[in-house]
C-alpha cells in the first residue's frame, strides 16, 4: 500500500480547521489548525488538559465536522463520516463486555462482507499480534486494563487501517505497562506501515514514540511548537537512555509549561 | 462455589424448617386446622385439584392472560422507555411520575376497566400491563443510560447503521438492566392478573381461590394458593437462572 503513497503529498491534511461549540456559552475549542502528516509518520500531539486534543481527534476522523476549514484524508475531504481506512482507539475502555476477546476483535469485520475464512485469519493474526492468543476465549471482565486496551487495538488492527488514531490509549495504565505498550505500538506501526497519530498527555511517551511531536496551546488549541525527534525507525522504549531524549523532552516541556500554567490559572 | 452451595443449603434448610414447624403446629392443634391446614394437606389438595382436570380451563385462562400481559408490558415498556430516553425534556416530565408510580395501587382502576372493557380477558390484561410496563420503562431508561458513550462512538467509527447500532451495541450493553425490568414485569403481571381475577372475574385461578374462600373450602383454597405460589417461583427462577448465565461472563471469575 505504500507504493501509491510516494507521489502523495500528504496522508492527512488539515487547513484552517476551527471547531466551535454553539453556546450558550459558545466555546471556541480548537484552531485554527494547519497540519499535514506524511504517510507512515508517527505523529504525537501533546497539550495541556482541556486544550481540545480529543476534539482534534474527532475532527480528524470525521466524527465531528469542523466549524470552518477542511480535513483531507488521502486527498479527499471528510464530511462528518468516518472514512474507510481510519482506525480509532479510544481513551476509555471500549471493549464489549458481552463478547469474548475473539468476538470483540472480529467485531471490526462484521460488516466487512469478507469470507469467513479470511475473517478468521485476520482475527487470529491480530489476536496473536497483540499477545492475546491464550486469552481469546476470555471475556473483558476477566482481563486487566492493559489487556482490554490490547483487545481494542486488535479490533482496530483487523481492519488494516492506513491511519490509526489513538486518544490517550494508555492513560489508565501504570507506568511499566505504558512503556511496554509503547513498544507494542512501535512494532505495530513498523509492521503495518500505517500512519499513526497519538494523543497523549505524557511528554516522555510522546518523545519516546514519535517522529514528530506537535505541542498544543491552551484552549482554543493551536500548535505552538513542532519538535522533530530524529529517532531511527526501528526504535523501542530504550530510546529513553539516549541523551537526545532528555533534550526532546525538555523542549516539549519548555513549550508546554506556560500553557499548562494558563489552564491551572483558569481552573483556580 | 462451595460458598454458593452452602448458602443454598442454608436457604433450603430455613424453608424446610419453617414448613416443618407449620406442619407440627397444625398437627398438634396449636394452630386451628380450620384456619390453616398442614402443608402436607396443602400439597395433597393441590395434587387433587390440579389432577382432577376441573381447573384446566382456569389454569389456561390465567396463564395465557399473564403471558399476554407480560409480553405487552415488555413491548410497551421498552418502546415507550426508548422514546422517552430520546427526549431529555420528556424525560424531565416523566421521571418523577415513574418514580412515584408504584405508590399508586393500580387495582383501584380495575372496576373502571371492567366498566369500560367488560368482564373478560381484556381488563385483566390491561391491569397486568399497567402493573408491569412502568417497571420495564424504568429499567429501559436506566439501561440506555448505562450504555457507555464510547461504545456509541465506536459504532460511528465502524459506520454502523442505526438498526445495527441498536442490535449490536445498545441492546447487549443495556441487557443486564433490561433484564431486571423483565423480571419485575413478570412478577407484577402475575400479581395484577391474579388479583384482578380475585376481585371480580368469572374464571381463572384468582377467581377459583376467591370462590373457595367464600365457600369456606379451606382445603381447596390452600391447595390453589400453593399452586399459584409454585408457578410464580418457578417462572421467576427460570428468568433468574437465565440472567445469571448472561451475567456470569461479564463478571470476573
Amino acid at each position: 500500500m505504500s507504493d501509491a503513497a510516494v507521489s502523495e503529498p500528504s496522508h492527512v491534511a488539515l487547513s484552517g480547521v476551527v471547531r466551535q461549540y454553539e453556546g450558550p456559552p459558545a466555546v471556541h475549542a480548537l484552531g485554527p489548525i494547519d497540519l499535514t502528516i506524511p504517510r507512515g509518520e508517527f505523529f504525537s500531539v501533546v497539550g495541556p488538559s482541556g486544550c481540545g486534543k480529543s476534539t482534534l481527534l474527532d475532527v480528524l476522523c470525521g466524527l465531528a465536522r469542523p466549524t470552518s476549514g477542511s480535513v483531507k484524508f488521502e486527498g479527499s475531504e471528510l464530511h462528518g463520516e468516518v472514512p474507510d481506512g481510519i482506525g480509532v482507539v479510544f481513551q476509555e475502555d471500549a471493549s464489549m463486555p458481552w463478547l469474548s476477546v475473539r468476538q470483540n476483535v472480529a467485531f471490526g469485520l462484521r460488516t466487512s462482507g469478507l469470507p469467513e475464512k479470511e475473517v478468521a485469519e485476520r482475527v487470529d493474526h491480530a489476536v496473536s499480534f497483540m499477545g492475546l492468543a491464550q486469552f481469546s476465549d476470555h471475556y473483558p471482565a476477566q482481563l486487566s486494563g492493559g489487556m482490554r486496551q490490547r483487545v481494542c487495538i486488535a479490533r482496530t488492527l483487523v481492519l488494516r487501517p492506513r491511519l490509526i488514531l489513538l486518544d490517550e490509549p494508555f492513560g489508565a495504565l501504570d507506568q511499566q505497562t505504558r512503556l511496554l505498550m509503547g513498544d507494542e505500538l512501535l512494532r505495530l506501526w513498523r509492521e503495518t506501515g500505517a500512519t499513526v497519530l497519538l494523543i497523549t498527555h505524557a511528554l516522555d511517551e510522546a518523545a519516546m514514540l514519535s517522529d514528530r511531536v506537535g505541542v498544543m496551546s491552551a484552549r482554543p488549541g493551536r500548535f505552538i511548537d513542532m519538535v522533530e525527534t530524529g529517532w531511527p525507525r526501528d526504535r523501542d522504549s530504550r530510546v529513553v537512555s539516549n541523551p537526545e531524549f532528555g533534550t526532546v523532552t525538555a523542549r516539549l516541556w519548555s513549550s508546554l509549561r506556560e500553557e499548562s500554567l494558563k489552564t491551572m490559572g483558569r481552573a483556580a | 462455589m462451595t460458598r454458593r452451595r452452602a448458602v443454598l443449603l442454608v436457604r433450603i434448610a430455613v424453608l424446610a424448617g419453617l414448613t416443618a414447624t407449620l406442619e407440627i403446629c397444625c398437627r398438634t392443634g396449636l394452630i386451628d386446622p380450620l384456619i390453616v391446614i398442614p402443608p402436607s394437606e396443602m400439597v395433597a389438595s393441590m395434587i387433587d385439584r390440579v389432577g382432577s382436570g376441573e381447573l384446566d380451563e382456569s389454569i389456561v385462562n390465567t396463564f395465557s392472560t399473564i403471558a399476554l400481559a407480560f409480553v405487552l408490558a415488555i413491548g410497551c415498556g421498552t418502546l415507550v422507555g426508548a422514546l422517552v430516553h430520546r427526549s431529555s425534556r420528556l424525560r424531565d416530565v416523566v421521571d418523577p411520575l415513574l418514580a412515584s408510580y408504584y405508590s399508586v395501587p393500580t387495582f383501584i382502576f380495575y372496576p373502571l376497566l371492567v366498566a369500560l372493557l367488560g368482564l373478560g380477558k381484556a381488563p385483566l390484561v390491561v391491569l397486568g400491563v399497567l402493573s408491569g410496563a412502568p417497571a420495564v420503562m424504568i429499567s429501559t431508561l436506566s439501561g440506555l443510560d448505562s450504555v457507555s458513550p464510547v461504545l456509541l462512538k465506536l459504532a460511528r467509527v465502524h459506520r454502523l447503521s442505526p438498526a445495527r447500532t441498536l442490535w449490536w451495541i445498545v441492546l447487549p450493553a443495556a441487557l443486564p438492566r433490561l433484564f431486571s425490568g423483565f423480571k419485575l414485569a413478570l412478577s407484577y403481571a402475575l400479581i395484577g392478573v391474579i388479583a384482578g381475577e380475585f376481585i371480580l372475574s368469572g374464571t381463572g385461578l384468582g377467581f377459583a381461590i376467591s370462590f373457595a374462600y367464600q365457600s369456606f373450602d379451606n382445603r381447596a383454597m390452600y391447595g390453589l394458593m400453593l399452586f399459584v405460589l409454585l408457578i410464580a417461583v418457578t417462572a421467576n427462577g427460570i428468568l433468574y437462572v437465565w440472567e445469571g448465565r448472561l451475567a456470569r461472563r461479564r463478571s470476573t471469575g
